[in-house]
């Protein structure tokens, strides 16, 4: 380890922000891979490889990546919730590698919603 | 640098490592890769999380997901179900002793929501032998700004300010001990750690050097910076094996970056740190005795006058502080002194850690804000007393301290008001007592006396800042 100056001190907490963000909340997008068995059996773990194989391509820190069980549609698995900030949640079905990663230069990293993978926009009413 | 979408902070500290937390995590680290999920979850050991009695305890970020009680025959079921699937897993999670639904957030369960961290902001958050982790929660900025913006006396200026009393015991105030060895005129001057925790029940010192040693580390510079000295020890027993090899490590590689040694972050400023390990005498704690001890004398107290501030370490002005007083210095010199105001009391003034051993539920690491009622450390944090038996009375102190019996429970916890008491804050140890099963008449509760006995004092009082 080379000597630091102060200004390192403050490289040094850019470096570890992604790891940070995780653990004190403060993220901007959440994209939940849903991995129930008919998930995975539609093949939901390659969706999620690429994924974060995307995540760990751009320079983010601010975008968490989580999985939940079925999302009750079994038939269109396999999907994937975007939730950005202060907009409510898209919901994307029949995902593949390619199609994932477009949504997530999109949708993510761009902001807009890729309509033709979309299903539904909005969570459902809970109690 | 690889990204992981979950880091599962795993407790590391001694209590968990006792409850089996190293073969649940060679068992979790298995799984993931069985699973293949080794790349995307990050196992982070940290240090001690507080909640001893729930071991060996795990939170999962994002989520704050908080599962207690591992065992290594549970792990298979909770990978696939919360880290495959994203089902948090319920039969690991917490329930509150009276209702049987299973609370998955951290921030719901009671022990952890009442708490307030300053001292312990960074337990289980980081992984304590990661400098950069200690780093990029702000560590190192508070010395950054004493060495480079700041004088010895604006230092002290604000230490005094912000009211921070020792927190070993006496409650001697901090800025105070500091200016008097700042004015104290010598080439050698001695910058030392009271680690050397002894206190029946007691183990708040051992759990902040073992979760966070950085802290201590960066409290110990800034107080080096004030008062003018370039050499220090951490006065820590040998029995506190994984606080030695954490703050051993931590020297070494704050040594390695600049942060210590010659030339701190090219300001021109040095301060060399040692270890001195302690054999576990009691009476260690004092400073004279410390200091006697580091010396490589017998380690007996000597009278004061001189006070160590004027003669202390090898005749050499020094000061001495508890782990947990420095590990409060970063905060207060980053956020100011009105900040630390905001919490406790006129005179006692932020927050103190408490340890709660004996009959009490949540038997842990807890820190709350001076002048909240003993009452509600020991209910509302604590979760009251084990198996529904009736409270008796908390030995606070050690055995400087003394009992304090059920009816002084609303007694703020204020350097003053538990002296008035009988007892003293002390360092933090707590022991709970029950009164024996109630079926049974107990002897203490045919106690004829009218008047309410205050607190039993044990032993002549004992200083250690």
């Amino acid at each position: 380890m080379p000597r630091l100056k102060i200004e390192d001190l403050q490289k040094i907490k850019e470096q570890h922000k992604a790891e940070f963000t995780l653990r004190e909340g403060g993220y901007r997008a959440k994209v939940t891979v849903h991995m129930g068995t008919c998930g995975i059996a539609a093949g939901a773990r390659a969706v999620m490889t690429a994924l974060m194989d995307e995540v760990a391509k751009v320079d983010t820190t601010d975008i968490i990546v989580t999985t939940s069980g079925c999302a009750g549609l079994c038939a269109k698995e396999p999907l994937a919730t975007v939730e950005l900030m202060n907009q409510p949640p898209v919901r994307y079905c029949d995902l593949n590698d390619e199609k994932i990663r477009e949504i997530f230069r999109e949708h993510v990293l761009g902001g807009h919603p890729v309509e033709k993978y979309a299903l539904v926009v909005g969570s459902e009413t809970t109690y | 640098m690889e990204k992981f979408r979950a880091n599962l902070m795993l407790c590391a500290g001694t209590g968990c490592v006792a409850s089996g937390t190293m073969k649940v995590k060679d068992a979790l680290q298995e799984e993931l890769k069985k699973k293949g999920l080794a790349e995307e979850i990050r196992i982070v050991l940290t240090g001690c999380n507080g909640y001893c009695a729930e071991g060996p305890v795990l939170s999962v970020y994002p989520g704050e997901i908080f599962y207690q009680k591992l065992t290594v025959e549970e792990i298979p079921k909770l990978v696939e179900e919360h880290f495959l699937k994203g089902r948090p897993y319920e039969k690991l999670m917490f329930r509150e002793p009276e209702k049987k639904t299973a609370i998955p957030l951290m921030k719901d369960i009671p022990f952890f929501k009442h708490q307030v961290l300053r001292v312990l902001r960074n337990k289980g958050l980081i992984d304590p032998e990661k400098i950069e982790e200690y780093i990029s929660r702000d560590g190192y900025q508070a010395a950054a700004r004493a060495l480079t913006a700041m004088t010895p006396e604006e230092i002290i200026k604000v230490v005094k300010d912000s009211g921070l009393r020792g927190r070993g015991g006496a409650g001697f105030p901090t800025g105070l001990k500091w200016e008097f060895a700042s004015k104290v005129k010598s080439d050698v001057k001695y910058m030392l750690c009271n680690g050397d925790e002894g206190d029946p029940g007691a183990f708040m010192d051992r759990s902040v050097m073992e979760a966070d040693p950085h802290s201590v580390i960066e409290g110990m510079i800034i107080g080096a910076k004030a008062i003018g000295a370039h050499y220090g020890y951490i006065y820590v027993r040998a029995e506190y094996p994984l606080a030695v090899k954490r703050l051993q490590l931590a020297i070494d590689q704050a040594t390695e970056m600049g942060l210590l040694g010659k030339n701190i972050l090219d300001t021109g400023f040095d301060f060399e740190l040692g270890i001195y390990l302690g054999a576990g005498a009691f009476v260690c704690g004092e400073e004279t005795a410390l200091m006697r001890s580091i010396e490589g004398k017998r380690g007996m107290p000597r009278p004061r006058p001189p006070f160590p501030a004027v003669k202390g370490l090898w005749d050499k002005p020094s000061v001495l502080n508890n782990v947990e007083t420095l590990a409060q210095i970063s905060p207060i010199l980053l956020n100011g002194s009105e900040w630390y105001r905001s919490l406790g009391t006129e005179k006692s003034a932020g927050t103190k850690v408490f340890a709660l051993t004996g009959a009490v539920n949540n038997v842990g690491l807890v820190e709350v804000p001076m002048g909240i009622p003993l009452r509600r450390i020991i209910y509302d944090i604590g979760g009251g007393i084990r198996k529904g038996r009736k409270f008796k009375a908390v030995q606070l102190g050690g055995p400087s301290g003394g009992c304090i019996p059920e009816h002084l429970l609303d007694t703020p916890v204020t350097y003053e008001d538990i002296v008035a008491t009988g007892a003293i804050v002390g360092s933090g140890g707590t022991r709970e007592t029950a009164r024996e099963a109630t079926s049974r008449p107990s002897r203490t509760s045919q106690r004829t006396s009218s008047a309410p006995p205050s607190a039993v004092s044990a032993r002549p009082h004992r200083t250690r800042y």
